[in-house]
């Protein structure tokens, strides 16, 4: 696989400065060509690449490289780094109105994924947040559009409005609303045509409809398969028509996906979703370090590095338990404590990482990261008291936690075990008057 | 440029009146991928008196950003580089041109000159298989080669053998009715082996000159729907002697590095005897089947130039190369 190799060259080139102990313009001249390669294979625009490498050789000059890596192997792990930020957004949940319906279209070059991506998001909207979601067809266009979209709507059981194929899709959009909104729909989506971004006429009609129906979401279809252009074709899209965010299709093939950087990078527009398969459950949300991993390629290198960071995370680790055991252990603490574990779990799973079989590993990584989640949620519905005295918390409090956390009661007691049983083995080791960790804390490594 | 011409000569069609024809077509077709090149291109030599190393770079820029893939780009500047050095060539002109020289003898060299017109079989039905990944066209183009054919008076059969996608076989019921042709139809979700076997049957049958089989967009690493390509390459196979007589791979215009990758797992089940590029009306450049053809030596046999029937042309190299680095 072309990706074990170019691991493998890295290897080869970062051998001869094994003893340089900080990162200089000279040792990370090679390395920063590699990593210029890397990027442009896997789509990344040109120009985004070259910005890219000069902003992550800046972050790097006159750092300390980590004493059981070298400096290649370091760069690789700031530019990942930089990638995962220049990725991520908070803004990867649909904005959904607090009142009444809200209107999402999707628009995109042909073949895009338009129409699978509606119906994968009208499934989720209604088996995971119970939304009444009403599917309209806007492709008067391309021959049996509409016929695709309904079988889409009957198989996900959702409604399905069309006006068929001599209809101005305006008044299709118009008409779809009118419907969503006397029948109390929560979220409209709107399916249009393919088009090509310079196409004057078909833009118009889209500007027309965005006038008309004002959706709260105007999200564009980009192919991972895309090639350098994908970030013009974004660029245009979003200056005719003011789009919120993007969902990257077809990132279950092997293609990089690197334009998900370049339109990142360039109109800052989120990326929200993307699309992982066929089948209409195959829509996931976006993981800026996932991405990362899949457009540098390099996944190995990067744990390797973050394996040599452990080693002083655990250091620190010891230092704070240890400054644990001087006082009461509150729930707080097990956030906190939590989260330094979950990191080096996670850590540990990425250096199992086969490359080209990263699945394993985000499964993983996601499941732990929903579980932090769940704990963070209820532990932020406390009052500051309840955190500094959980014996306070009695059926009513657990219940109005629950609720203002958007978990369960049997959460709010798993979240509350936990810390018992965790505050119960800080006793112990304070008795015990020893140094170390108490052996629960490793609870969350999988 | 003794063999360049050569090949040029060889590879390009004599210029004939309907040709002239063609090639405007083939430049408004391509006005908006050239446009935003060639002016590159031009704006580049205009600024350069003489050639630097700045020179090479922006063309490297401007090779990279048509997706021509960076191995292909880096060598192709080098090249160039070389050439520039040796033959003291400092005019950016001069140099567009070898340019285009070097492009074009790379391409001709990794692979036989072929006629790009669909082969018909002698003396029996010519089946043409078409594959791709999910939404580059393939159904579109179909109806675009079925309608190219009717107008050279073959007869033709259409084969709906995507049964998965939802409306997949509506919309080529619908081109078939348009275009007047008959089609082979399944339920959802029937085997596409079994409907390449009954529409083998059929155009033995009804004596029909072009057998054309749509298939399910597939993605080249799902092994399973890889190996179902290659079942359905053998099922046809049997029931027609040497059948199918040509695979075309088609690749969207908008595709980057991945092409590639599509090309050579796709190569791999279905011997692929052509690609058809298509959305060539877009702002893409398609770069992508110069790499393509320098890694696997697989031929582009057709262009999608837009949106009507008769936008779909005969690949011409020549063309192409111009249309993309220059003012044609």
């Amino acid at each position: 696989m072309a990706f074990e190799s170019l691991s493998e060259k890295f290897q080869l080139l970062f051998k001869k400065m094994r003893r340089e102990t900080t990162l200089n313009e000279k040792n990370m001249a090679d390395a920063l060509r590699e990593i210029r390669v890397a990027l442009l294979e896997a789509d990344v625009n040109y120009k985004v690449v070259k910005n890219f490498v000069e902003e992550v050789k800046k972050k790097a000059l006159g750092q300390e490289v980590y004493l059981k890596v070298n400096p290649g192997e370091m760069l690789i792990k700031i530019c990942h780094d930089e990638l995962v930020e220049l990725l991520g957004s908070e803004e990867t949940e649909i904005h959904y109105k607090k009142a009444g319906l809200t209107t999402i279209m999707l628009v995109g070059l042909q073949g895009s994924g338009k129409t699978t991506t509606a119906g994968k998001l009208a499934k989720r909207m209604k088996e995971k947040l119970h939304k009444k979601v009403l599917l309209a067809g806007l492709d008067v266009y391309r021959p049996a559009a509409l016929d695709q979209l309904g079988a889409i709507a009957k198989k996900i059981d959702v409604d399905f409005f069309e006006m068929g194929t001599n209809v101005n899709p305006l008044l299709i959009a118009q008409k779809a609303k009118e419907k969503a909104e006397n029948e109390k729909y929560d979220v409209l989506i709107l399916d249009t045509a393919g088009r090509l971004q310079i196409d004057e006429l078909l833009m118009k009609e889209l500007q027309n409809i965005i006038d008309e129906v004002h959706p709260e979401e105007s999200l564009l279809l980009v192919d991972a398969m895309a090639g350098q252009d994908a970030v013009n074709v974004a660029k245009a899209f979003h200056e005719q028509v003011p789009l919120s965010g993007v969902i990257m299709s077809k990132l279950d093939g092997d293609a990089k996906g690197g334009s998900a950087l370049s339109i990142k990078y360039i109109s800052g527009l989120p990326i929200k979703f993307v699309g992982t398969g066929e089948k209409l459950d195959a829509l996931e949300e976006f993981y800026p370090d996932r991405m990362a991993d899949r457009i540098l390629g390099m996944g190995d290198v990067v744990s390797l590095v973050e394996k040599a960071k452990e080693v002083i995370d655990e250091k620190e680790a010891e230092r704070e338990g240890r400054k644990l055991l001087q006082g009461d252990f509150t729930l707080e603490d097990m956030v906190h404590q939590m989260k330094m574990v979950q990191r080096l779990g996670s850590l540990g799973s990425i250096m199992k990482m086969i490359p080209g079989m990263p699945s394993l590993t985000e499964e993983q990584k996601s499941s732990a990261e929903k579980e932090m989640k769940v704990f963070e949620n209820i532990i932020n519905s406390m009052t500051p008291y309840e955190r500094k005295h959980p014996e306070c918390l009695k059926n009513s409090r657990k219940m109005r936690i629950a609720k203002g956390s958007g978990m369960t009661n049997a959460d709010v007691n798993r979240v509350l075990k936990k810390y018992e049983r965790t505050r119960d083995m800080m006793k112990q080791m304070k008795s015990m008057k020893g140094g170390g960790l108490p052996p629960g804390f490793g609870g969350f490594r999988r | 440029m003794g063999l360049f011409r050569y090949l040029k000569e060889k590879f390009s069609k004599n210029r004939s009146e309907e040709k002239k024809e063609e090639t405007k077509l083939y430049q408004q077709g391509m006005a908006k991928s050239r446009s935003a090149f060639a002016g590159k291109l031009k704006e580049l030599n205009k600024r350069y008196q003489k050639v630097d190393s700045a020179y090479f770079e922006e063309l490297e820029e401007i090779l990279i950003e048509a997706d021509v893939g960076v191995d292909l780009t880096l060598r192709l500047v080098e090249e160039l580089l070389e050439k520039s050095e040796k033959e003291n060539i400092h005019d950016p002109n001069v140099l567009e041109e070898e340019l285009v020289d070097l492009m074009f003898v790379g391409y001709v060299e990794k692979g036989e000159g072929v006629i790009n017109e669909i082969h018909y079989a002698k003396d029996s039905p010519t089946v043409l298989l078409m594959e791709g990944v999910n939404g580059v066209g393939k159904t579109t183009t179909i109806a675009k080669l079925a309608y190219r054919a009717l107008k050279q008076g073959k007869k033709v059969l259409l084969v709906a053998a995507d049964t998965f996608r939802a409306g997949a076989k509506e919309q080529l019921s619908i081109w078939a009715e348009r275009l007047g042709v008959e089609i082979v139809l399944g339920k959802d979700g029937a085997d596409p082996a079994s409907l390449c076997f009954e529409g083998a049957k059929k155009a033995l049958a009804e004596h029909v000159d072009l057998l054309i089989v749509d298939t399910a967009g597939r993605l080249q690493n799902k092994a399973n729907l890889m190996a179902e390509l290659g079942k359905m390459k053998k099922v046809l196979g049997r029931e027609i002697p040497g059948a199918p007589h040509e695979t075309f791979l088609v690749i969207d215009a908008t595709t980057g590095q991945n092409g590639v990758s599509q090309a050579r797992a796709f190569k791999e089940v279905s011997d692929v005897t052509g690609i058809v590029i298509t959305k060539m009306d877009g702002t893409s450049k398609g770069g992508i089947i110069l790499s393509i053809r320098d890694e696997l030596g697989v031929p582009v046999r057709f262009i999608g130039l837009g949106e009507k029937m008769e936008d779909l042309k005969e690949f011409d190299l020549d063309e192409y190369l111009h249309a993309l680095l220059m003012e044609a």
